[in-house]
């Protein structure tokens, strides 16, 4: 049944953002990704939002058990997920309610009518029944008996509980919206044909129920408000679609391969960082160390431990696991050892909000260790890009002898997006600082003159037997010393040794105008939402609004103050309550620096970003 | 494993540059001296060996080591040493610590080395008191000890070493006076002969904050009928006239005496440290006269470094990815031209 108040203008556009909500167990992230791996495949660009709750099967039909997955299409370039939607697919009363919202007036809703019993109802506080007392007028809505229809298009199919045929609707909804979109089942299908390989009668009822649902829409001549029906226009490549956290594991085996290191991942459990343990520790064929410890602190102590012995060593954790790690971090920085800490930040404090994403754990990762004990510090900015700052992080620790903390988060962590694969040829090289000759006048301490980083000992190497540790060391021998100068001495050579960092990383840039009215600035994970924001601000007649986006954040840039002097405005935007615009006024005195913070655990929306910058230039 | 070298090195081959710098008279100095002795004995060379510390006296060891060494953080040692030898199965890793490193600040990772058996050494130097603090009570420390943290008497009960390690899975334990550098000597041999994680408990006298807390046990005059010196094989005898030795009664271990109630040396128990079952390992930890010294346990099983490497070997055999691209481009990919 069709509402159809609205009068259907379908319209071709170049993207639409579609969200599939449900129960936590209804199969929503799956949906979902088979929709965005198979318009990738036809050639959309796309990026996608998984937002689900902290609870792994929170009671059904409950308000805060709603699990989505929202999906962005294109025929053209698109950097986030997207803000406010062209179709929502709700399969219970509970997904319509809380996600209503973001749908655009007008525009489609397709619902399982079936689930919106007097029981569902009241679990998600309707009081009267949405689909009957008017309050969707404005929306054009497809009631779809979608349960019924599913157990319909399931009979004879031998070997199936009344559960496993109530939980494939998913496939119904999934089948009609790749009707609608003009999108093959066939990626679909394949998936079935592997997932359940061993298991004949569910590759049957899933394909039957995805094909019931295609059919069903085209017997209704469904047709979407908008769509897309080109392919992006994407560098050439070959690519595929990556999640963060996958990226982010794949850059460290990409490191390790490079400079002919081995792998070593010391790691506890933590969400929204566990799938980079997870990835890493299938990877055995590479020689991969995966070491799951009893817990974060272990965690990063084996990762010293084996970058002492000579690995590639890596710790991944979250915002209270970066805490709990602080004290060992600053042992590594003062034995001044190569290891890559990764921080997929999640609303904090304390335990925060686990599964929602925070750019709040900057100044921890900046100054979060007793004493004086500057690290690096940079940030990945999209999914696909994780690759390239795992890779950078990897690269940077070995070449310069000191801990780096890589921030991602989990909103580019459990995002995906398509990535041009990068071959191992055309990644930069990457140096060790291993001493592998005895020598009678070896110093644990001495340093290269350009980068100020010590040489690499390791044990089994004759003649090189040296001990380091936490305490100060005398410069040169590295020997305990207590030497007032000298401690003054070796914490300028640390921190200079990072400011040194600068020489080798690139300029920032501007996108969209290299000097104006006011300049965007961001970090880490908002890249796609404040890029696609200017973009359209200047677009709708600002012409002079720029954009820079930081990964560096120490050191800096090396022209970040003369990029600052080159807008009238200023405007730092934010996931949490104003760091990065902190560190900028630390290193930059003299300016007038804007803030715009969102700390809501959800990413920037198009609209509200766009009003912010408007207020500042009109 | 380490191979075996032709030139023989001695004790001073061990010895760093480094001025010692604990207390005249610390029984650290046994230790230190014992281990440099040790060495030579082991057939392992000097480049492989490395020694890793946390905080406290105990763990200024690795300065004095003309070995590999790290002096790292409170408590977290094993976890360090764990990576060391994950990274470099090749080498003799030894973690030197004391009971509030171990036992209190470090105690979980202290409990999880121990039940993974990595094949590393750990020696613990227990004084009952924290030392380098200057006098607070440790998780040995006695009920009623009066310390500068317990003017009126310690009010916590102790950890008994020798259970908690147990309890957590030690395959490997020993315990040892701080003053009998010999027999401490070959116990380091031991415990690096040992494969999988091995645990020396040094009763060791603080000189300072807790003089004397183990003389009722380890002094010579005493020693040989405070303590049974446990050998694999042999029977469990002790006193300076080696007329004393335990025996099974209903539950309990009891000291008999041969020659009193028609009790003989072939009725005493014969220690069997490689056995399984830790029931009789616990019981003889935790007996407090005689206090068991010598190897207690040591049961020989699969280390974990060795399942990681079978791991290993077994799915790089059947991979298909040898290198990163064949991973990168294998699956899903798709082409834009």
């Amino acid at each position: 049944m069709i509402s159809d108040k609205v009068k259907l203008q379908p319209e071709v556009v170049e993207a639409v953002v579609i969200r599939f909500v449900g129960d936590s167990g209804d199969g929503m992230q799956l949906t979902g990704t088979q929709f965005s791996d198979t318009s990738a495949m036809f050639g959309n660009d796309i990026a996608t939002f998984p937002n689900y709750p902290s609870e792994i099967r929170a009671p059904q039909g409950s308000l805060y058990g709603v699990s989505g997955f929202q999906v962005h299409i294109g025929s053209v370039e698109v950097s986030t997920p997207g803000d406010n939607l062209d179709l929502l697919v709700a399969m219970n009363p509970a997904g319509l309610k809380t996600n209503l919202h973001a749908l655009k007036p007008g525009h489609t809703i397709i619902v399982d009518s079936d689930s919106f019993s007097k029981k569902n109802l009241e679990k998600a506080q309707y009081e009267t029944n949405p689909l009957e007392d008017g309050s969707l007028e404005n929306y054009r809505v497809i009631q779809v008996d979608m349960t019924s229809l599913t157990k319909e298009a399931l009979k004879g199919v031998e070997g199936l509980d009344n559960k496993s045929i109530t939980r494939s609707k998913n496939m119904f909804a999934l089948g009609m919206v790749y009707w609608m979109y003009g999108r093959s089942r066939d990626y679909t299908i394949d998936f079935f044909n592997k997932k359940f390989k061993s298991k004949p009668h569910l590759i049957e009822a899933n394909t039957r129920v995805l094909n019931a649902g295609y059919f069903f829409a085209e017997t209704l001549e469904l047709i979407p408000n908008a769509y897309t029906i080109s392919p992006a226009k994407m560098r050439p490549g070959t690519y595929r679609i990556i999640m963060g956290n996958t990226a982010t594991a794949w850059g460290f085996l990409a490191a390790a391969e490079k400079s002919g290191l081995e792998l070593f991942l010391g790691s506890y459990p933590i969400t929204p960082a566990t799938d980079i343990l997870h990835e890493l520790v299938k990877h055995k064929h590479f020689g991969v160390k995966a070491f799951q410890a009893e817990d974060e602190i272990a965690g990063i102590a084996s990762a010293i431990g084996a970058s002492f012995a000579g690995d590639l060593a890596i710790t991944t954790t979250s915002g209270p696991g970066l805490a709990l790690k602080g004290e060992a971090l600053g042992l590594a920085m003062i034995m001044e050892l190569p290891l890559v800490v990764v921080n997929v930040q999640r609303g904090g404090p304390s335990t925060g909000l686990p599964t929602k994403t925070e750019q709040s754990d900057l100044l921890q990762a900046m100054y979060g260790r007793n004493g004086e004990s500057p690290v690096i510090v940079i940030a990945a900015s999209t999914p696909a890009d994780c690759f390239q700052y795992a890779y950078e992080a990897a690269k940077l620790t070995l070449e310069h002898m000191t801990p780096v903390i890589l921030l991602t988060d989990g909103y580019i962590a459990n995002g995906s997006a398509p990535w041009k694969i990068k071959s191992l040829n055309d990644l930069p090289e990457i140096k060790n600082r291993i001493s592998k000759n005895a020598s009678e006048d070896f110093h644990p301490y001495e340093r290269d003159e350009a980068t100020l980083a010590r040489n690499w000992a390791i044990p089994g190497t004759a003649g090189l037997e040296h001990r380091i540790g936490g305490l100060e060391k005398d410069s040169i021998t590295g020997n305990v010393s207590q030497a007032p100068e000298n401690h003054e001495k070796m914490t300028k050579i640390r921190a200079e040794k990072i400011n040194r960092v600068q020489i080798f990383i690139p300029n920032i840039e501007t996108e969209f105008a290299e000097t104006g009215d006011l300049l965007v600035i961001g970090w880490g994970g908002t890249y796609g939402s404040l890029h696609s924001a200017v973009k359209q601000i200047n677009e709708d007649g600002y012409k002079n609004i720029g954009f820079a986006h930081f990964n560096y954040i120490n050191p800096l840039p090396k022209n970040t103050e003369e990029l600052l002097t080159k807008f009238k405005k200023i405007i730092v935007c934010e996931l949490n309550n104003g760091q990065f615009a902190k560190i900028l006024r630390i290193n930059f005195e003299g300016f007038k620096i804007h803030q715009f913070n969102k700390i809501q655990g959800l990413p920037f929306g198009n609209n509200e970003l766009i009003a912010e910058f408007k207020k500042l230039v009109d | 494993m380490e191979t075996t070298i032709e030139q023989k090195y001695t004790f001073k081959d061990f010895t760093s540059d480094q001025e010692v710098r604990w207390c005249p008279g610390c029984d650290d100095y046994v230790i230190l001296r014992s281990m440099q002795k040790a060495l030579p004995e082991m057939g392992v060379k000097r480049e492989d060996v490395v020694f890793i510390s946390g905080i406290g006296c105990s763990s200024r060891f690795p300065y004095y080591m003309n070995t590999y060494g790290m002096h790292t953080i409170h408590g977290r040692a094993p976890g360090i040493a764990s990576g060391v030898k994950l990274a470099n199965p090749n080498l003799s890793v030894w973690v030197m610590t004391g009971d509030g490193d171990s036992m209190a600040i470090g105690g979980n990772h202290f409990i999880h080395v121990l039940r993974r058996n990595i094949n590393l050494n750990i020696v613990m130097f227990n004084n009952e008191i924290y030392g380098l603090t200057k006098g607070q009570f440790s998780p040995t420390s006695l009920v009623g000890q009066k310390t500068k943290s317990s003017p009126y008497g310690n009010t916590q009960p102790p950890f008994q070493p020798g259970e908690l390690a147990l309890g957590a899975g030690a395959r490997f334990f020993a315990r040892i006076g701080g003053n009998v550098p010999k027999e401490m000597t070959q116990l380091f041999i031991d415990a690096h002969n040992f494969k999988g994680t091995s645990l020396i408990e040094v009763l060791q006298n603080c000189v300072i904050f807790n003089d004397g807390c183990f003389k009722n046990i380890t002094d010579k005059a005493v020693k040989e009928d405070k303590q049974i010196f446990l050998e694999h094989g042999k029977p469990m005898i002790f006193g300076k006239n080696r007329d004393k030795g335990l025996v099974l009664n209903k539950l309990k271990l009891e000291v008999v005496t041969i020659g009193e109630n028609g009790i003989t040396q072939e009725d005493l128990l014969v220690h069997d440290a490689k056995e399984k079952d830790l029931t009789l390992h616990q019981m003889l930890v935790r007996l407090q006269y005689p206090v068991a010294t010598g190897i207690i346990r040591s049961f020989e099983d699969v280390t974990l470094e060795e399942s990681e490497d079978e791991l290993t070997r077994q799915v790089k055999a059947n991979s298909k990815f040898k290198k990163t691209d064949d991973l990168f481009f294998a699956g899903e990919t798709y082409t834009v031209k």
